[in-house]
């Protein structure tokens, strides 16, 4: 009897705890589902109805809208060519960042030398650094390097301050290598480069997934440098969708805000679920080391 | 057989002068290789804090002028009411902000812990605003917290009809707006730590705890929670970070209104520095969000050198 009722008291308390988490995860879910539902609604609907209040039917006009004639500010092509200047940001800056990150970490953890561990901790103030503190001058020399306003200068910005991050990610993964592994080599007369490519880099595609996802949900989540630095036709997708939605000629339309707002989400979001397990491990790494 | 051999100690003393330059080459490469690197750090880092810090010691205005002030730049500063109302939005916001993620965080970390079924879901599920850019989130959370017909409409429909709620508008509450839109983003950020950390707790302590009749809760408080002190600092210190640079969320949620009583430190430096053609302003603001960030990393940094030399 007693056994009995502990049990059943302890089902109550797994039931409590399944539908709290379960009503945490619901409030969680509820933005992007508004979203979603909001943008498939027009205007009379969104009036008329709730928040939660179900389209009448699959009305796909607002995400045209925002695809290809909203008003962005200046001009009223939607936000597709954002998307695009986004992708020409995105991608040589990922790779460029990984890149001199996989070199700078492969040195600092295998190649050690007087000077190397001081150079690793001047570094690594840079990922803390509020970036308020170096807009202004940045803004100067791109300026005077003739990249004010361009693609090639924000790619240059999302370098300069990625490497921090990005060194970091691999210092951090390839002290964990045993230092056999290239002592042998070099016994054996591999050089630096060779190393590298032969023995470290087939052993990296963990950390280079983990690395260039961290990287790609940054630089393009960015908002900061994209509105000090890029020009009106090389705004990245942040910067024309804050635009598209403080635009307003005649009237809020919240459908093609919300609609422009998934499609500026969607990248990263489908980054995140297919390969959220690297994500995790790209946030936990980058955030509780340092 | 002796003429290989010969061969080979001809090759060998004819490879020995290029061997010792591909040696001294190879001593150089690593340093080499980090040089750019450490060019860029010095100067795109270090260099411009310092240019910063002397252009906030000028009076600039649209263009930098090398004409030093002192410090009257950061005496106007402290007398500009907007940027007072900025700090106390960042004292209220950032101290809202990381108290909720942190509780929110621990709570479903714990409740994450309890050997859930469909765990991978949820967690996925808690953490995928981390993946959203913050003008994303601004812009759901404008949406949702629309006075008129957001979630305030929401709630009359189930029947409550005096429910108000327009705090986007009210300027004594816009703040706590930031804190929601922003405690939704980031609380899934910290479950993650701590359930990270709550798999490394030792399992014999929890199970001599049980032997000795100690009940859940008290072992959460006494014995589990307090091993993980260095993820409650590990998380106060990203949390601090993320609300000391919030920028980006204030401008897509609030744009800083009404008026400018949702508006945080950083968006006053933008604001001067870039559309308000007050340089020395803004460079004396930037320096003072440096400032903060130290004052808040230096001790950690501190404590976690000291702690892996003691390891």
């Amino acid at each position: 009897m007693l056994d009995n009722s502990r049990t059943a008291s302890q089902q109550l308390l797994r039931w409590g705890i399944y539908g709290l988490l379960a009503l945490m995860a619901l409030i969680y879910l509820m933005p992007l589902w508004v979203m979603l539902l909001t943008s498939l609604k027009d205007i009379e609907e969104i009036r008329s109805g709730t928040l939660l209040s179900l389209p009448q039917g699959l009305n796909f006009d607002a995400w045209q809208k925002a695809w290809s004639s909203a008003c962005t500010g200046g001009t009223c092509e939607g936000i597709s060519p954002y998307l695009a200047n986004s992708f020409l940001i995105v991608i040589p800056a990922v790779a460029i960042s990984t890149l001199v990150g996989a070199l700078n970490g492969y040195v600092v953890a295998m190649w050690r030398f007087r000077g190397s561990e001081l150079f690793f901790g001047l570094l690594l103030v840079g990922c803390f650094i509020p970036f308020q503190v170096v807009l202004l001058p940045m803004a100067r020399t791109l300026s005077f390097l003739g990249l004010a306003n361009t693609t090639t200068g924000l790619v240059l910005v999302h370098v300069v301050y990625g490497i921090a991050f990005t060194t970091l990610f691999f210092r951090n993964f390839y002290v964990g290598l045993p230092r056999e592994l290239i002592s042998a080599a070099r016994l054996d007369g591999a050089g630096f480069f060779t190393i590298f490519r032969r023995i470290i880099l087939p052993l990296s595609t963990p950390i280079i997934v983990v690395t260039v996802i961290w990287q790609f949900t940054q630089i393009w989540n960015d908002f900061l440098f994209g509105v000090v630095f890029s020009g009106s036709d090389t705004q990245p997708v942040t910067v024309a969708l804050n635009n598209l939605v403080n635009t307003s000629f005649g009237g809020k339309q919240y459908n093609v805000d919300m609609a422009a707002a998934l499609i500026a989400a969607l990248p990263t979001l489908l980054v995140y679920v297919l390969a959220g397990k690297y994500f995790v491990r790209g946030l936990t790494a980058g955030a509780v080391k340092g | 057989m002796n003429n290989i051999d010969a061969v080979q100690t001809l090759s060998e003393a004819k490879r020995a002068p290029l061997a010792r330059i591909q040696d001294r080459l190879a001593d150089w490469l690593p340093k080499l290789v980090l040089t750019p690197t450490l060019l860029v750090v010095l100067v795109c880092m270090y260099g411009y804090i310092l240019w910063t810090g002397l252009l906030s010691l000028t009076n600039s205005r649209l263009l930098p002028v090398w004409n030093f002030i002192g410090t009257g730049q950061y005496d106007r500063l402290f007398d500009n009411d907007r940027w007072l109302v900025a700090l106390n939005n960042l004292v209220l916001f950032g101290g809202l902000f990381i108290l909720v993620c942190l509780a929110l965080g621990v709570f479903l970390a714990i409740l994450l812990d309890q050997k859930i079924r469909q765990e991978g879901a949820l967690r996925t599920i808690y953490l995928y605003p981390m993946a959203i850019s913050f003008i994303v989130t601004g812009t759901a959370w404008k949406w949702l917290l629309n006075p008129s017909l957001g979630l305030e409409k929401l709630v009359h429909s189930w029947g409550f009809d005096s429910f108000s709620f327009d705090w986007l508008v009210d300027p004594d509450r816009v703040v706590f707006c930031l804190v929601i839109a922003a405690v939704w983003q980031s609380s899934g950020f910290v479950m993650a730590m701590f359930l990270a950390g709550l798999r490394g707790v030792d399992q014999e302590m929890v199970k001599a705890a049980q032997l000795d009749g100690a009940s859940m809760p008290t072992i959460y408080r006494r014995i589990i929670l307090p091993s993980l002190k260095p993820v409650f600092f590990s998380a106060f210190v990203i949390l601090a970070h993320i609300a000391i640079k919030s920028f980006d969320l204030v401008a897509a949620l609030t744009g800083g209104g009404p008026g400018y009583s949702s508006d945080l430190p950083a968006n006053f430096m933008y604001t001067h520095a870039f559309t308000r053609a007050q340089m020395g302003l803004g460079a004396a603001s930037a320096m003072v969000m440096l400032g903060g960030v130290l004052a808040i990393l230096v001790p950690y940094l501190y404590s976690e050198l000291r702690g892996k030399r003691n390891a």
